[in-house]
């Protein structure tokens, strides 16, 4: 598969004031690709996507949309996107078709096609029974939904959706999953979210971003293989602190150690070691050897969650 | 060659300036939808058209009453205007930040500045509506009296372009704040210094008088209400009007920056 990347991201880096919202983000999103973007409360994502569609221009790097500099050719690069922001934007003031009209008529959509695509996108984001409605009087959920129908009613190649499915009933995101899938196969989907089942359900690659950096970049399975890749064995353990973490991380193939103390002298010690070296029985061993008493063993395997928890909120290690 | 690439030059700045009217026209309708869908619109009108009912009849109830609309105007360019013109425009640009819309319209094809235009426009139009409602009184006073024509047109023309100086403030100032409010107040602060700059320059001599009395907003309306079009002043209304929506433009741009 040659698939040639419409969204480049070269080293890119906001600074809001002195604060460093992003820093050094590169990737590239292939057509027809879905890209999702993970990463916690305060990561970046929003940043990274409001200069993806040029609303801010980044303080270093460049991003090319369908091979355009989204700062100097700002206009061709959005011509070819969709976007929802996180704030989903909306008129209250207008009906649902009205603000339709009018966000196609900015776009450059002419009346028929406006027309056409109107009834599309209401029947696609199950809007059916709104369209007169005014915005101001939608529930949350069906604010969203128009939010999406907005971004996708021009057709556009490039869709860039900041959290799609937040706010929405539990069988309406099942929906919009589908739909952002079914749109992934002709169109190149960026979504954003920090909910990690939305990810393995619909993307092809994940990026993690953390405090600004990209911390992680895969498929959703290898990413959670490669998490895999270091298992973790916890033992609760009674003896001198010092000595027992020395001695787990003395034992050949243990990547680190980290202690929780417990009461009356024990500590639960999570040992971390390469996925390919079964360390349990060295652990056992090492601990029984010395005289200390093993309270408990047990051999971790990590979900999809936990890893993130993982990529995302560990300290540097020293 | 050459020539025909000039002629696909042309045909291209054609496409994009009738594109650009297409956007500008889109924004300026949505705008103007929205007045005329909203209570607030009406109420400015029925409040201008009482308060400057009250100024008509004292206009022409004094000793020295003539039938012209001179007396009413300029009261009206003094005390209404810095208060109408910044509450017609201070929705356009503070509400779409406050909204988050802003953010969709600067990542549709659309220019920042056919943003800013298409929503003078509108406000103007609107503007122009509510003042032609006092042609009311102008069709009293040559019902009644003899008027003057000449200055009574001359007149309009310098009102709405003062008017239009003053919405212009507005927009800057709708594009400063999320506020409507205070969007509101800072346009008529700013309104208000360019009035005041008029009276200052009486307090002074020389050339710094003149130029604080040809940088006053008020002062090139006096012309035209006594009957005299005067190009300077013409030109002087459409410069500030143009800077003043310039500086709207680089205020929204600045917000990207940030
Ligand atoms: N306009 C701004 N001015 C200053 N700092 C900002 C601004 N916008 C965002 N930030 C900061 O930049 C960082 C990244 O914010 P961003 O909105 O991109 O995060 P996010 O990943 O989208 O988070 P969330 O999941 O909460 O939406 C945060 O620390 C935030 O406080
Ligand atoms: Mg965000």
């Amino acid at each position: 598969m040659a698939a040639e990347p419409v969204i480049e991201v070269e080293n890119l880096t906001k600074y809001y004031g002195n604060f460093p919202a992003i820093s050094d983000v590169s990737f590239t999103v292939d057509k027809g690709e879905i890209l999702g973007f993970l990463g916690p409360n305060g990561a970046g994502k929003s940043t990274t996507m409001k200069i993806l569609t040029g609303y801010m221009p980044p303080t270093e790097g460049v991003v090319r949309i369908a091979g355009y500099d989204v700062v100097s050719q700002s206009l061709e690069a959005r011509k070819r996107m969709g976007y929802l922001p996180e704030t989903v934007p909306l008129y209250t003031d207008m009906t649902v078709r009205g603000y339709l009209g009018f966000m196609g008529s900015i776009r450059g959509m002419s009346r028929d096609s406006i027309r056409r695509r109107t009834g599309d996108v209401v029947d696609i984001c199950r809007l059916g029974d709104y369209t007169d409605t005014l915005i101001g009087k939608l529930s949350k959920g069906f604010r969203q939904r128009v939010g999406i129908a907005q971004a996708i009613l021009h057709e556009p190649d490039i869709l860039i959706l900041d959290e799609p499915t937040i706010g929405i009933d539990p069988i309406q995101v099942v929906e919009t999953r589908q739909l952002i899938k079914d749109l992934g196969t002709e169109h190149t989907v960026v979504i954003s979210t920090h909910i990690l089942p939305e990810v393995s359900a619909i993307c092809q690659r994940v990026v993690i971003i953390h405090e600004g950096e990209i911390v992680a970049m895969d498929s959703p399975e290898n990413l959670a293989e490669r998490l895999q890749a270091s298992a973790q064995v916890v033992v609760d353990v009674r003896g001198p602190k010092e000595k027992v973490t020395a001695a787990l991380q003395g034992i050949d193939g243990v990547q680190g150690v980290t202690v929780t103390p417990l009461e009356r002298g024990a500590a639960t010690y999570t040992v971390t070691s390469g996925r390919d070296q079964d360390i349990r029985e060295e652990v056992a061993r090492q601990v029984v050897q010395q005289g200390w008493g093993l309270l408990r063993q047990e051999s971790l395997s990590m979900s999809l969650e936990e890893i993130f928890l993982r990529l995302t909120t560990e300290e540097p290690s020293s | 060659m050459t020539a025909l690439r000039q002629v696909g030059g042309y045909i291209l700045i054609g496409l994009y300036a009738i594109q650009g009217g297409r956007n500008t026209a889109t924004i300026a309708w949505k705008e103007l939808r929205t007045y005329f869908a909203s209570p607030g619109a009406y109420i400015v009108a029925a409040v201008f058209l009482a308060v400057t009912g009250v100024l008509f009849v004292n206009s022409i109830s004094g000793t020295f009453a003539e039938a012209s609309v001179r007396g009413f105007l300029e009261p009206t360019a003094l005390f209404v205007v810095p208060v109408l013109a910044p509450i017609l425009s201070m929705r356009l640009l503070a509400e779409e930040q406050k909204l988050g819309t802003m953010e969709l319209l600067l990542t549709s094809p659309v220019r920042d500045y056919q943003v800013v235009i298409g929503k003078f426009i509108a406000s103007y139009i609107i503007l122009i509506l509510t003042i032609s409602l006092t042609f009311f009184f102008v069709f009293l006073l040559v019902w009644k009296g003899d008027p003057d024509m000449g200055p009574i047109l001359s007149g309009y023309l310098g009102f709405v372009l003062y008017t239009g100086a003053a919405l212009s403030v507005g927009i800057l100032a709708s594009s400063l704040s999320s506020n409507q409010i205070v969007a509101a107040i800072v346009g008529f602060g700013i309104i208000l210094i360019l009035i005041l700059l008029g009276q200052a320059s009486e307090l002074v001599t020389g050339l710094f008088s003149t130029i604080l009395e040809e940088a006053s907003v008020l002062e090139h309306f006096n012309d035209f209400s006594r009957g005299v079009i005067d190009t300077w002043h013409l030109v002087y209304y459409l410069t500030t009007i143009a800077t003043f929506l310039f500086l709207t433009v680089r205020s929204l741009e600045s917000r990207r920056w940030r």
